[in-house]
């Protein structure tokens, strides 16, 4: 709103200074064409530099870095795998009768318990204890999630690791359908 | 092959016995009868040694030509089948590479020759008792593999490393008519793979095979006729299969051949039930002979704890298409203790290459391989850290290639000082031309420190910011050095002389994007006789210099390529390489022979 306001009223604008001079900071530049920020890491202090005296072109040059060919196409087939893998696994959170969703990595927990005070804390409610017999006591909410085989599975019954690969995406139900999985 | 290049004429050596004898061989006996020498000579196996021994005279020529059984050539231009089987009788074992090393990374077109074809020609017709091929970087079509399967009733090991021009038609052939095969291997190859009926053609009692490994492939091979074969197959050492074979199916397959000592898996991820995964478990505890794993396709690595009791025998785990976690991969190495070499993606990061400095004291060869070498923008992998890490743990090790994105110039010198032993120095900083990213200085004194320190280095592959002292420095202290890759480096013509005056055993010298320029190119015109190639692209060399240097050295093949939009006189792709067997005939049009 306020960068609109700027473009309409810059001509208008009242201003100490010269008239002709520009004051630099009311300039913005399009967040894409700033130098490579993409790198966290603190310690590429010397990027910026590097990317404007680096005497290659950043076109990719033939035959360089010196990978085979073969084991250029295996990773492009697995780079999907990597990505969510490194990148991180963000799956939706819906909540029932939250007005929009929420999304979270779910890489980033260790076990169940992690996961679920997140969630808890993310969309302030409370889960109850879980059991085999009988899902999750003491709540009207139970976290569930879709599988890859687009089926919705309660939380918390396979190994952290098995959730973590094959959760594609989850739901906290609320209310009566919470009691129907309670029963089974 | 080292063939002397006059022919079969001795060369009289002064301090040999036989010198004497050898003007009046026809007239007196030698002081060993012929049979005598040929026995002893029929217990050298080595290359170089029997170069030697044809080298003492006319009479120790005969005899080890005479006995030589295996066959190596490192470059398949630098001699002709004609010649080899005018010299040699009983060969066996053949061993033929083709293609310049850069062809690997598409700087070669296609078609640009090395098939094998003429030479299976050759065999079939002199050496029908051929047993083994082992070809590199060659072009083998499916007729080329059908004459093969055909022509040798004794045939037993086919090895393809980096070759391309065949099918799954020519496997079939292949599996169909070489009753006494041994040996199947295939690796990195870019082949037409049409389905996996191939393996289904081995005969029904078929039972020879030692070695299988068809990884490379995509299709679905027939389970049943892999599990009969592993089955039948009671000397099956090494078996590595593709993507699709599933876990339950490698469980089977294990239990069939608990002897093997080398192991691919197929994909590593099916969702197993508790009984399966506690059968996985049994079966890679049976296999108590193995030293190799590799595979692991898509890996979940809830499942690793079924390989924990056979790591703690293992020598080499290939991981180097599993893309793994530092965690992950940190308490997969915890168990593999013996571990001498080490193929890993840069997933595992620095933190993981920590766990590898801990876990493998014994560790002699690291290889660390980019899962995304053109994302530039992203930075992820390994840093010098991680490298500096792996030095301080593992003191042995002697082989090392490293792919990352930044290195300083304290971390090598930190490196090399751990590891004073490495034979194989290859390090790839991915963004080429790039400083000590510290310092910002020019990465000479981390070369410089690798040749120092290293006396030993018989490999070199370097990057980075390289000025002229990086070379200055090889060429001083290098002295055992053979072969030496160079991109994006050096400052001017000097560079490459210091390499090329002060590398005595220099035998393969790959550059490309450096300044060197005719100069430098025509320093080494005696030196290429007594190297096996030499390598230049763009660089700064002319097509006139290289007419040149293939007028001074008729025993040098001088081959350009040109790229379509350089200007006339420029000599874009320049590959010089000795040769006994003069210009090659099989060249193509884009192919300038000098």
């Amino acid at each position: 709103m306020a960068y609109e306001n700027d473009m309409n009223l810059k001509a208008t604008e009242l201003r100490l200074g010269l008239p002709g001079t520009i004051d630099e900071s009311q300039i913005k530049e399009p967040s894409f064409l700033k130098s490579n920020n993409k790198r966290s890491s603190g310690d590429m202090d010397n990027s910026a530099n590097e990317d404007e005296c680096s005497p290659v072109p950043k076109a990719q040059v033939v035959g360089w870095p010196p990978v085979r060919s073969y084991r250029k196409n295996v990773l492009q087939q697995q780079k999907k795998n990597f990505d969510s893998d490194v990148l991180g696994m963000y799956v939706k959170v819906s909540m029932d009768g939250a007005p929009y969703l929420r999304k979270i990595d779910i890489k980033v927990y260790k076990n169940y318990p992690d996961l679920l005070v997140a969630l808890e804390n993310m969309f302030k409610f409370s889960i109850g204890v879980y059991s085999e017999r009988e899902g999750y006591n003491g709540s009207e909410y139970a976290p569930t999630y879709e599988d890859k085989d687009g089926d919705w599975m309660l939380v918390g019954d396979v190994p952290w690791d098995m959730f973590v690969n094959s959760c594609k995406r989850l739901r906290i139900m609320k209310g009566s359908e919470v009691k129907g999985l309670g029963c089974l | 092959m080292q063939t002397d290049p006059n022919g079969p004429n001795p060369k009289k050596s002064k301090d040999s016995p036989s010198n004497s004898a050898n003007t009046e061989s026809t007239q007196s006996p030698s002081p060993f009868p012929d049979e005598v020498l040929e026995k002893v000579l029929s217990f050298l196996n080595s290359d170089k040694d029997r170069s030697s021994v044809s080298l003492v005279c006319k009479d120790w020529y005969n005899a080890e030509r005479w006995t030589r059984t295996k066959l190596f050539i490192g470059n398949c231009y630098s001699v002709s089948p004609e010649i080899v089987a005018r010299r040699f009788t009983k060969i066996k074992s053949v061993t033929l590479k083709g293609k310049p090393r850069f062809s690997d990374f598409n700087l070669v077109p296609q078609n640009w020759g090395a098939d094998v074809h003429y030479w299976l020609l050759m065999f079939a017709n002199v050496y029908p008792f051929l047993e083994e091929l082992r070809l590199k970087r060659m072009t083998i079509s499916d007729e080329s593999l059908e004459l093969l399967a055909t022509s040798f009733p004794g045939f037993r090991a086919l090895s393809l490393m980096s070759c391309d021009g065949f099918s799954t038609d020519g496997l079939k052939a292949i599996a169909t008519h070489c009753r006494s095969l041994t040996e199947l291997d295939i690796q990195d190859v870019d082949m037409d793979d049409f389905c996996g009926g191939w393996l289904s053609c081995f005969p029904e009692d078929f039972g020879s095979l030692e070695v299988l490994n068809f990884a490379t492939l995509d299709s679905e091979v027939n389970f049943d006729a892999l599990e009969r074969l592993v089955s039948q197959c009671k000397s099956l050492r090494v078996l590595k299969v593709n993507k699709t074979i599933t876990l339950d199916q490698l469980q089977r397959l294990l239990l069939r051949a608990p002897q093997l000592m080398e192991l691919g898996t197929g994909s590593f991820q099916q969702e197993l039930l508790p009984g399966q995964f506690g059968d996985l478990g049994i079966a890679f505890s049976n296999c108590k002979n193995l030293r190799t794993l590799s595979g692991l396709w898509e890996v979940a690595s809830i499942y690793f704890p079924v390989l924990y009791v056979a790591c703690a025998s293992l020598t080499f785990l290939n991981l180097n298409y599993t893309a793994l976690r530092s965690d992950e991969f940190g308490s997969l190495l915890a168990h593999c203790p013996n571990l001498r070499r080490l193929w890993v993606l840069d997933t595992v990061e620095d933190k993981g290459l920590e766990a590898v400095g801990s876990s493998c004291p014994l560790l002699e060869e690291l290889r660390v391989f980019p899962a995304d070498p053109y994302d530039q923008h992203l930075r992820r992998g390994v840093t010098e850290s991680g490298f500096v890490a792996v030095s301080r743990g593992c003191r042995k090790l002697h082989y090392v290639l490293y792919f990352c994105w930044q290195m300083t110039n304290a971390a090598v010198a930190t490196i090399v000082q751990n590891c004073p032993n490495f034979t194989h120095f290859r390090l790839c900083i991915m963004n080429p031309g790039r400083p000590d990213y510290l310092t910002n200085e020019p990465m000479d004194e981390a070369f410089g420190a690798v040749v120092k320190n290293c006396t030993k280095l018989q490999r070199l592959s370097m990057s980075g910011l390289l000025t002229d002292l990086t070379f200055e420095y090889i060429g001083k202290y290098a002295k055992n050095l053979e072969t030496l890759s160079v991109a994006f480096a050096g400052s001017s013509d000097r560079g490459m002389q210091c390499v090329l005056e002060g590398c005595p055993k220099l035998r393969k010298l790959e550059i490309r994007d450096c300044p060197f320029g005719n100069a430098a190119l025509l320093s080494g015109l005696e030196k290429y006789e007594t190297m096996r190639s030499l390598w230049m692209s763009s660089c700064n060399v002319t097509i006139n210099a290289c007419q040149r240097l293939a007028r001074e050295m008729p025993r040098l093949n001088v081959e350009v390529m040109k790229d379509k939009e350089s200007d006339d006189s420029r000599a874009d792709k320049v590959y010089v390489y000795r040769s006994v067997a003069g210009p090659r005939r099989d060249a193509p049009p884009f192919v300038l022979t000098l």
